[in-house]
């Protein structure tokens, strides 16, 4: 048989390959970028139905200066632009959400060329970096611009959208122990972050993530867990104010940050129980910072802190091969 | 769907794995064909995972079918054996699909083989008996698989005689014939199991014998249910079980068969024999029965040709040592959109690229694959996702194997237990970033390999 020689127009060409000469058709970096936005598209819209005009604002600075932030940090690093893989996109939208609507412009763009350019394209890229890109930059921001994200930041007494002229549930508990019902932190009816005010939104979001198996359940069940049980004994042993753990779980955004930012694959640890060991820290660390600390709210720093730890937590966490002892 | 096994805890899977699109349907209908003798034949020397077996006889003497050329040395080799009659010639060095240079027995055909049916006839047919097997010696059946030149059919080659030994130091209670056949692509042991049961069943009960087994399974994947029904016919009253396992591959990954079926792991670095279980194929239960009552030695085998880019698919029973593109012709020659030749499975068969390959003892299928069954993306940063690690069977991480691989950090590959990875290719089908990373792994145990021989 002569393998240049067969019956049909063109000639084949055959050529090897090492195993396995299958790959899953569906599984592609863009395509798990793609489930993210996906999943965004509830927060993303409550937020917009929430905040009008200052969500879309911010959206936008964000998208901008993520996107620019990328085209340029690649080109000095002499590496293939990575806009198409989206990655830039779900971070821009990631820190966007996590913005209070009121921020001025420089903000959001200062925040999205350290997330992009401090937060990722100096460790290598996507894949390399340490540290929760989104989170990088707006940790940079909160210092640099404490002003415009301390919580007195998020208030505008002059916004004519109902929201914004409140408190957010986390300050005003903890400023003047007023405790926001709970159908506002369900809906998102509140003053906060834009993404993290409607936990149905984070929900639904983070239901999609995980039954795609984007995000893995490992993650938000620890972080939730480690909420509910500290947020329960602190519930238990506190004055019995009305703050109940249900508070804890619904208010500030630790569902925001369970299903969309400590869910981060990148700075997240490798094996399953390395990711629940992950979900349980961030969620100590969030209640460890909500009961004792200064901030109203914990999420940022909890995850970052968590993010240093993951190398170590991959190596605790080396698994037992089959047939191991 | 996956029954209980009456009598063993099986809960006929393992934890892990993936579920390939199987593709079966391309060949699974076609009944075995039984192929022309061929002009030439071209016999490995090196047919199992032992040592190269020498050569008896000199170029230009005739040989009968059947004729013993070929004698292993060690302890792990075995002997050779002329798949058709004819004229042998100079030998001359080859380079099998596995990628390993060769020294061959090429044979010129001269003489009358059976053909057709008759030749199904002589190997599979007659009458095959299920009692009074009492009469064969253990060691003998023994001896008889070593003289008939039996390896594993499933691809590993493994010398049956050596797995089938009785042993008193790790003795066999159990015996898992492995009919899975996980490879998507492959119905070579599915049409073996619907064609010729009988001779598996036979097979299975001397194994037994031989090995001192009490207990024989014999583990089917839930989507062969006919397999199933036929084996469950023929073997009625014999005490053979038949074992339903769930579809997932790597089912037919002996350490993972014997999981899904009696629940036992076997060690790390171990063998099946640790937990008292031997396994081997539905094949070479065949070849056993063929071996122990007709004494005759392993000339031909089943192969399933098959893929999106073969005219015509079949199995086909063809004698070892034709080359690949022969088979080719037989099946009607390449389609335009043929892209890669597969000697095996798409999961774990090697590329290569001469028809003039010839096919060996482990030759389970020809998987010709299109453009549009291969094609695979660009590859990208691993972002952690954990997905290989999700599948892998072996429950190792494979993305820090393979860069600790890629990094040349021996150390490191080894704390992650880079030597326990059987290169199923589970994690590398799954990765999203395209990482080859079996490849890597592959490259990584090559250089400890290379470590250990200074």
């Amino acid at each position: 048989m002569n393998i240049n020689d067969t019956s049909g127009s063109t000639t084949p060409v055959i050529h090897v390959s090492p195993s396995p000469h299958l790959v899953q058709a569906a599984a592609s970096t863009r395509r798990m970028m793609v489930d993210v936005l996906i999943a965004l598209a509830p927060v993303v819209g409550m937020s917009l139905y929430i905040f009008r005009d200052y969500a879309l604002y911010q959206l936008i600075v964000c998208l901008m200066g993520c996107l620019l932030a990328e085209l340029i940090f690649s080109g000095m690093r002499g590496r293939k632009e990575t806009v198409k893989d989206f990655s830039a996109v779900v971070t821009a939208i990631i820190l966007a959400m996590s913005l209070p609507g009121t921020a001025p412009w420089y903000v959001g763009f200062i925040a999205s060329f350290v997330a992009i350019g401090i937060g990722k394209i100096i460790f290598g890229g996507l894949g390399m970096n340490l540290f929760n890109p989104a989170m990088v930059g707006r940790a940079f921001v909160m210092i640099s611009f404490a002003g415009a994200l301390a919580a007195s930041g998020y208030e505008s007494a002059t916004s004519a959208i109902d929201a914004i002229s409140q408190a957010t549930p986390m300050n005003a508990y903890k400023m003047n122990g007023v405790v926001t019902p709970i159908a506002h932190l369900f809906y998102g009816t509140t003053n906060g972050s834009l993404g993290e005010t409607s936990a149905i939104a984070c929900i639904l979001g983070g239901l999609y993530l995980i039954i795609r198996r984007t995000a893995s359940w490992e993650i938000p069940a620890g972080l939730l867990l480690a909420v509910a049980a500290i947020g329960g004994l602190a519930d238990l042993m506190g004055p019995a104010d009305g703050w109940t753990t249900l508070h804890h779980l619904l208010g500030g955004s630790v569902l925001f940050g369970a299903f969309f930012i400590a869910t981060d694959p990148v700075t997240s640890p490798l094996t399953p129980k390395g990711k629940f060991i992950f979900g349980l820290g961030t969620g100590l660390l969030i209640m460890v910072l909500r009961l004792f600390s200064g901030y109203p709210e914990g999420v940022m720093f909890a995850v970052l802190f968590m993010n240093a730890l993951t190398p170590l937590i991959n190596r605790w966490t080396i698994p037992t091969p089959f047939g191991g002892q | 769907m996956a029954l209980k096994l009456e009598g063993y805890e099986g809960n006929g899977t393992f934890s892990h794995g993936i579920h390939p699109p199987e593709r079966k349907s391309i060949s699974k209908d076609a009944a075995i064909r039984v192929m022309p003798t061929p002009d030439t034949v071209v016999l490995s020397l090196h047919q199992n995972i032992g040592g190269p077996c020498e050569p008896l006889v000199k170029p230009r003497k005739k040989v009968a079918w059947g004729e013993l050329i070929g004698k292993g040395k060690g302890f792990v080799s075995t002997t050779l054996h002329a798949s058709i009659p004819g004229v042998v010639q100079r030998p001359i060095r080859v380079t099998l699909a596995n990628g390993r240079h060769m020294d061959t027995m090429p044979i010129k055909a001269e003489g009358d083989i059976p053909t057709d049916q008759d030749l199904w006839d002589e190997i599979f047919g007659g009458e095959w008996p299920t009692t009074g097997l009492d009469a064969y010696d253990p060691a003998q059946i023994s001896q008889d698989i070593s003289a008939a030149g039996l390896v594993g059919m499933g691809g590993a080659a493994f010398p049956t005689h050596v797995k089938i030994m009785p042993n008193d130091k790790k003795p066999v209670h159990t015996l898992i014939v492995n009919g899975c056949e996980c490879e998507p692509y492959l119905t070579s042991d599915y049409r073996l199991m619907m064609e010729a049961p009988e001779p598996i069943i036979t097979g299975a009960l001397l194994a037994a014998r031989s090995l001192g087994a009490g207990r024989i399974a014999i583990g089917v994947e839930d989507n062969k249910m006919a397999a199933v029904e036929t084996l469950k016919r023929v073997a009625a009253g014999t005490g053979i079980e038949i074992a339903v396992l769930k579809t997932k591959y790597p089912q037919g990954s002996e350490k993972h068969l014997i999981q899904s079926v009696i629940k036992r792991q076997v060690p790390l670095g171990g063998l099946p024999s640790d937990v008292g279980v031997a396994v081997s194929n539905v094949g070479t239960m065949a070849a056993v029965a063929r071996a122990v009552i007709h004494k005759k030695p392993l000339t031909h085998r089943v192969i399933s040709v098959t893929g999106g880019g073969i005219a015509n698919p079949r199995n086909v029973l063809a004698p070892i040592g034709v080359s690949f593109g022969e088979l080719i012709d037989f099946c009607g020659g390449l389609k335009s959109s043929a892209a890669r030749l597969v000697a095996g499975g798409p999961m774990m068969g090697f590329a290569f690229t001469n028809p003039d390959t010839p096919v060996t003892k482990g030759t389970s299928g020809l998987t010709v694959m299109s453009r549009e069954e291969v094609r695979a993306g660009e590859e990208t940063h691993c972002v952690r996702c954990g997905k290989c690690v999700d599948v892998c069977p072996m429950r190792l991480v494979p993305t820090k194997i393979a860069m600790a691989a890629r990094y040349q950090d021996i150390a490191l590959s080894l704390r992650y237990n880079i030597m326990a990875c059987f290169e199923c290719g589970s994690c590398a089908y799954t990765c999203p970033a395209h990482i080859p990373l079996v490849q890597l792994i592959r490259s990584g145990k090559a250089r400890i390999a290379a470590m250990d021989r200074k």
